[in-house]
């Protein structure tokens, strides 16, 4: 479906340093039986956030005040495992609008670029840079800029370029999608399909 | 003319068109699709007013959130219940064959499209399910999608997909007595990591891999998706070809000729160039066993955890807080745990072949006291050959307790969870926090290491009581 278009983002920045992050972390299976793509926000990495009970846990990122913003700062190799893009409507529905990490998991990353969250590769060295300076000031900012492909570290001036494929590019800053492309060439789909049979 | 490996043969003959600097227009095959990732394709699908483009190419089945018991009653849980129905009036609809709970051919997706010969060499095969590499062991292109992705199936019969790099791992030599396919792979994982293959597409290959039965096979595509890579494949030979043969959708008579000699034709040409190989001796592979909260993390069952030295940063404290999870500490050996659940499914080891390796391990046995023991057929069809074969009633005197089919503990999203703080051996394929439960403790390892612990009722080494 269609989602909002992606230009120029700026944004303070939620750390989450751990690596080999997988989605079932990001959204547990058992949250996986709604027929329809809103409300996973609520349970977005539940078992981190909350105890069984329900609460709060006081260590967990996202119930720490002192981070929030639409970009959330990963460690390596990020959204491994399930294919299910619950993972990714549940950071879309919480209100991340990009993730920055050193490494991110195929199918994951394909997900993202598929429902409107921007998933920024960036290179190791440059994920240190960023979590010292969230962890040195939470209202550190971070602009995302997709057109000129760089993500800049604002209170430094520091930044790097990131690759989208051009397509993936296009599709992002004006918030289509996948399908309405494809349904356009359904002419050629139909010729090809008769070809292989 | 160009050298081509098995993979680009069959990418490039499913390439409808080349976007440029973009993805492919990549043509599908065959779809399957489950009650958890399709509703929402299926609703947005309504909402833009488009139809299924070609029904006959996608197969439905129940499978991941169905209970294992009383499957012929409705199901309790509200929302399980709505996605099941939501699937079947779906299918209903647009004219989808389903394997409906209950039916002859329902169970786990990855079982059933072999079982039934729709998984066939050369194909392009996707589901909304990560392990749809299981098919690959047919020497096919499969791998899984994303819910938008399932609606584009459906309304196009096409994805846009960008190809993946390529990637041959060799295992060459003779397996060792009591080491199983789920060793090799779970071998190879912990040899280049749980990200090692991000980006690629796997080849099989090697005489060890070559004699594999169809069965062992599948557990190893199935995991390639826990290196990171996309799918993996291995070219289709006798073994496939006699598989196939009879199985209800393969190709009959003089079609099976003429479709068996283009199958033949399905392998990488010798000259063919890989951006990335590995070689691995099947002499060096022994039962292993993962001790940390992703898969990358095995070991020898003989052997011990991982000690800190030489990690640092956020490589170490990540570590620290896997082994935190699971209640181990660097250093130590891992046999002589204690264990309090087993279970056996999946599609990584739910077929017949593991169902008999256990069976053939307990006969004549019994499980020990403090454990509990789920033996869970990845479809109904494993189900009647386990009865037929009087392998249910073995297992049911050791002490296992057998379930209806389904996904069951593997992700633990029904009733068939493990406790929090307990201890599972599992013949799954994913050892994440809470996967078979919140605050479950997975251990992956093979079929017969997972008979040998539940007799045992500690982790132990299935050679030695052999
Ligand atoms: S058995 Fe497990 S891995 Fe396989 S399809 Fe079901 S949930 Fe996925």
């Amino acid at each position: 479906m269609a989602y909002d278009k992606f230009n120029v983002l700026t944004s303070t920045v939620v750390p989450l340093p751990n690596e080999n992050v997988d989605t079932d972390q990001i959204i547990p299976a058992r949250f996986l039986k709604a027929t329809e793509r809103e409300g996973f926000g609520d349970n977005l990495f539940r078992d981190w956030r909350y105890d069984v009970e329900g609460n709060p846990k006081k260590d967990f990122v996202l119930n720490d005040s002192t981070y929030s913003g639409k970009i959330l700062l990963a460690g390596r190799n990020f959204g491994s495992g399930s294919s299910r893009e619950h993972a990714v409507w549940a950071l879309y529905d919480y209100g991340f609008r990009c993730v920055v990490s050193s490494f991110f998991a195929d199918i994951f990353k394909n997900n993202c670029l598929n429902i409107g969250v921007l998933p920024v590769t960036i290179s190791p060295e440059f994920a240190d840079v960023l979590f010292a300076a969230v962890e040195a000031d939470p209202r550190t900012e971070v602009e995302v800029d997709i057109d000129t492909q760089k993500i800049t570290l604002l209170s430094t001036g520091q930044s790097e370029s990131f690759d989208i494929n051009a397509y993936k590019k296009e599709n992002m800053k004006n918030g289509f999608d996948d399908i309405d492309y494809l349904l356009n060439l359904k002419e050629e789909i139909e010729e090809f399909e008769k070809g292989r049979k | 003319m160009e050298k081509k490996t098995l993979f680009d043969k069959i990418w490039d003959a499913h390439v409808v068109k080349s976007v440029p600097s973009g993805p492919d227009v990549f043509f599908i095959d065959k779809h399957f699709i489950h009650e958890v990732t399709s509703p929402v394709a299926f609703l947005n699908l309504e909402k833009r007013g488009v139809g299924v483009l070609h029904p006959q190419r996608t197969v439905g089945t129940p499978d991941h959130n169905v209970p294992t018991v009383d499957q012929d009653k409705t199901i309790k849980d509200k929302l399980s219940r709505m996605q099941v129905e939501k699937l079947r009036e779906n299918c209903k609809k647009h004219g989808i064959e389903l394997h409906d709970l209950g039916s002859a051919h329902h169970g786990i997706v990855h079982v059933i499209g072999p079982e039934l010969g729709i998984t066939q060499p050369g194909m392009t095969i996707v589901c909304g399910d990560s392990h749809t590499s299981t098919h690959g062991a047919f020497g096919a292109i499969a791998f899984g999608i994303g819910t938008s992705e399932v609606e584009m199936v459906l309304a196009t019969q096409c994805i846009m997909q960008s190809k993946a790099k390529k990637m041959r791992i060799t295992v060459d030599g003779e397996l060792g007595a009591g080491v199983t396919s789920k060793d090799i792979i779970l071998y190879i994982i912990a040899k280049i990591s749980a990200a090692g293959a991000t980006g690629y597409f796997v080849e099989y290959a090697g005489s060890a891999i070559e004699s594999l039965s169809m069965e062992a096979r599948m557990t190893i595509c199935n995991m390639s998706i826990e290196m990171g890579a996309r799918g993996g494949l291995i070219a289709p030979d006798e073994t496939t070809f006699n598989y196939l043969k009879g199985k209800q959708y393969a190709p009959k008579g003089e079609e099976w000729e003429k479709t068996v000699a283009y199958w033949k034709s399905l392998k990488t040409d010798d000259e063919a160039v890989f951006d990335k190989e590995y070689h691995f001796d099947a002499a060096d592979i022994e039962p292993m066993i993962t001790y940390g909260t992703n898969p990358g993390m095995g070991i020898k069952v003989k052997g011990n955890i991982p000690s800190t030295e030489g990690m640092e940063g956020s490589n170490k404290s990540s570590y620290l807080k896997s082994l935190d999870y699971m209640g181990f500490v660097p250093g130590e050996a891992i046999q002589g745990k204690k264990v309090d659940f087993v279970f056996v499914g999946s599609c990584t080891n739910g077929r017949i072949e593991d169902i008999r390796s256990v069976a053939n391990y307990v006969k004549g046995k019994k499980k020990a006291d403090n454990i509990t023991a789920w033996i869970v057929p990845g479809s109904r069809e494993v189900e009647k050959m386990a009865h037929e074969e009087g392998l249910v009633k073995i297992l049911e005197e050791a002490g296992f307790e057998l379930r209806q089919p389904g996904c069951s503990a593997c992700l633990a999203m029904n009733d068939d969870k493990i406790p929090s703080g307990k201890y599972a051996v599992s013949t799954s394929n994913r050892n994440f926090e809470g996967r078979q439960g919140p605050g479950a403790r997975t251990m992956l390892a093979s079929p017969l290491t997972v008979a040998a612990v539940a007799v045992k009722g500690e982790i132990c080494d299935p050679r030695e009581i052999f």
